[in-house]
């Protein structure tokens, strides 16, 4: 069904036009003289100047893996986070913790976790599945590589990117 | 004896959820209620095995006609009989139907309990879920999401149990997670005949073990951990391999002896990581042997055939795949028929022996057979024919008697009567010749998966596929006819048997208007009065009997 749209009825003045223009122009003008007398400035200059301290506290970076408080890599290879991913970015090769392993009781851990970085879209929905708090996204947003090869972040490198996240995820301890 | 005659089976009344249905006598009311369209869960009940009722997941509501003082069922408004609802609920898994019964398996009652239960059950469960590989597939999970809270009343400490257990060889047990329905230990009294499981310990410290000194480890226990509704018992195979929820389900049956259990094949991105049983009632009921369910690691080995090669001086080396069918063809026509033998395979499909005997027909070679391939059978399922096909080799004219031709054939190939030798899935170094003697054929042409001494020596060697790669069908030890399908692309370079086959008539008899395995098929059910009117399709999922039951 169409819609019809209302036209406006404009004024005298409205319809003379150059009212408007001038004082658009005006405007203009005014930031003119306050980019010469130095009061504003409107570029960032990157990437001499870095967005870092900009962003927001719910930014959505590059996602990482993350260790406890106690070193272990919190990722325990359910794989979720492969199944969920839009993009299909992730890969992950279950392994399993031996039985001398400290964190033995976890019995599973991700022998290799891939994220191919061209594909990633930063929809965040990993961090949001992960059942373990284990892959955040982090704040880190310039991922640059020369090849293919160098824009997948493999196990070492997100959690050089992700550090250490404290937090309560109690369920692993011997005592539980 | 012939004038005796037998009752019809009786069938008897039962109303479910308000409607009345007739089912046999002998129903459990657990089944008849899934037949009616109202599946209700359960943990400790399978169809398969007794039923001991000790999940109580199953709890409905159940009542009996109203018998007035006559002991005549009173009729209410509408004409049926009015039921009696009992005031507590019943399982439905140990009781059979009788006559004019109620149930009722949605009721506010039925669900409490069901809820009640779940709470139960998940008391002492650990938050497994994102470490253990029934995840996907676990009863526990899907009633939960069905029947248990988002949150748990549970404040005291869980109970500990046992973990990550060595079972058996191929077993591993948590008992954390066991529910305590006990499938398994009634699996291996009931089926397997090998009662070593059982419980030890009372109430929230009941734990599933082995029997001291004993340990889970006949043919049979991997079906253990199939009927298991959690995951307290998983495969040491597939531990950690892959979650369940990625894998591609292919319906098939296995190939590593003549029962041809039913299967599905849980294949991810071309690799097969498990098999599990097919319930077929006519093959295999719901089971298999622990040997052929993990017999499919080959087909992912190193030791593959990914090119096709041919012989080039003293050398094999690569070749294009219609250069190395000419070679082949080129090499044979130099010899006449009776210096041709053909070792063909009883792991062949049908479609492939039928084109193998085409190619001994025009090639005109009598000197043909398989190799026949035996190992202890057991009364359960495992056959002493190891060889999936055998039946079908019979059948298509390829062999009489499996083997009574090898002697022949290995004898003039030491001899040197025969000089062109075609192997066909097969190693002629089992039959007992050797290498040498291999090496010293002027023509060894070879169609096999693996690489191995023979074929080193062969002057063409064609790959080919594995079992889970190919459609086909093949006839089972007891007359059945069943059917592959693909479940995985084959490796490399390598092409499915029957093309090769069909190429190397080809290159024989120019086009035969063979273009699809449908049409290998037809021409094979046009000559074999057995196969009239079937096709790949019309065999089905659960196959069709095709001979008569050789026992």
């Amino acid at each position: 069904m169409a819609i019809t749209v209302a036209r406006p009825n404009l004024t005298f003045r409205e319809r003379l036009y150059l009212p408007a223009i001038l004082s658009g122009l005006a405007i203009t003008m005014k930031h003119f003289k306050n980019m010469l007398l130095g009061r504003t400035k409107v570029t960032m200059q990157y990437p001499e100047e870095k967005w870092d301290s900009h962003l927001p506290e719910h930014y959505r970076g590059a996602p990482a893996l993350v260790r406890d408080e106690t070193g272990r890599v919190r990722c325990v290879a359910c794989q979720l986070c492969e199944f969920i991913c839009p993009p299909r970015a992730i890969k992950i090769v279950p392994g399993e913790i031996p039985a001398a392993d400290r964190f033995a009781k976890v019995e599973k851990f991700p022998n290799e976790f891939d994220i191919d970085m061209i594909r990633c879209i930063y929809c965040g929905l990993c961090e949001e599945v992960c059942p373990e708090q284990a892959i955040y996204l982090r704040k880190d947003y310039a991922i640059t590589g020369f090849t293919r090869a160098d824009m997948v972040h493999n196990k070492e490198k997100l959690l050089e990117i992700g550090g250490v996240m404290h937090g309560v995820v109690l369920k692993w301890n011997e005592k539980k | 004896m012939g004038d005796q005659v037998l009752a019809p089976p009786q069938l008897l009344n039962v109303q479910i959820n308000g409607v009345w249905h007739q089912f046999p006598k002998g129903t459990r009311v657990i089944e008849a209620c899934e037949q009616a369209g109202s599946y209700v869960p359960r943990y400790c009940y399978h169809k398969k095995l007794s039923s001991p009722g000790n999940c109580r997941m199953c709890l409905i509501e159940m009542g009996m006609p109203k018998m007035g003082p006559d002991r005549k069922p009173e009729v209410g408004a509408d004409g049926m009989p009015l039921i009696n609802w009992m005031p507590r609920p019943q399982i439905s898994c140990a009781q059979d139907v009788s006559e004019g019964m109620g149930v009722r398996t949605d009721s506010p009652l039925a669900q409490e309990c069901r809820k009640g239960v779940m709470e139960f059950l998940l008391i002492n469960h650990p938050l497994d879920c994102p470490i253990c590989d029934q995840a996907g597939e676990c009863r526990l999970q899907e009633f939960s999401v069905e029947y248990g809270n988002a949150a748990s009343r549970f404040l005291e400490n869980k109970v500990k149990k046992p973990k990550n257990i060595e079972l058996g060889p191929r077993v591993t047990l948590d008992d954390e997670r066991c529910i305590l329905c006990s499938r398994c230990i009634r699996f291996c009294q009931e089926v397997a005949h090998d009662d070593v499981l059982g419980f030890v310990d009372r109430g929230s410290h009941s734990v599933l073990t082995a029997h001291p000194g004993k340990r889970l480890e006949n043919n049979y226990s991997l079906n253990t951990v199939d009927i298991c509704p959690v995951g307290a018992l998983t495969s040491s195979d597939f531990r950690f391999q892959m979650r369940v929820w990625f894998l591609k389900e292919t319906k098939s049956f296995c190939t590593s002896c003549a029962t041809g259990c039913n299967t599905i094949i849980g294949t991810r991105e071309d690799v097969i990581y498990r098999q599990t049983p097919r319930e077929n009632d006519a093959v295999n009921s719901s089971w298999m042997c622990d040997y052929g369910r993990l017999n499919f690691g080959y087909l992912q080995s190193d030791t593959r055939l990914l090119q096709p090669e041919i012989l080039a001086g003293d050398k094999l080396i690569p070749a294009e795949w219609n250069v190395a069918i000419t070679h082949a063809v080129a090499q044979l026509k130099h010899f006449s028929a009776w210096e041709i033998a053909i070792i063909a395979s009883g792991r062949m499909t049908n479609e492939e022996l039928w084109l193998t005997s085409q190619l001994a027909k025009i090639l005109g070679v009598d000197l043909i057979d398989i190799v026949p391939r035996t190992g202890p059978g057991d009364d359960i399922l495992l056959s002493a024919d190891r060889n999936p096909n055998t039946n079908g080799a019979r059948l298509l004219g390829v062999t009489s008697v499996p083997g009574a031709k090898l002697r022949e054939i290995k004898d003039d190939v030491v001899g040197g009567r025969v000089k062109a030798l075609i192997a066909l899935g097969e190693n002629p170094i089992e039959i007992g010749l050797t290498v040498e003697q291999l090496k010293a054929l002027p023509a060894f042409v070879v169609m096999n998966i693996l690489s191995n001494d023979a074929t080193e020596a062969a002057t063409a060697l064609l790959p080919s596929f594995g079992f889970a790669e190919k459609r086909g069908s093949m006839i089972n030890g007891k007359g059945r006819l069943q059917r592959l399908n693909r479940a995985v692309r084959g490796p490399g370079q390598a092409r499915d048997d029957w093309e090769i086959l069909r190429d190397l008539i080809q290159a024989y008899s120019g086009r035969n208007g063979i273009y699809s395995i449908e049409d290998v098929f037809r021409q094979m059910s046009e000559a074999v009065p057995a196969l009239a009117g079937l096709s790949l399709s019309k065999i089905g999922d659960l196959g069709v009997q095709v001979m008569e039951s050789a026992k």
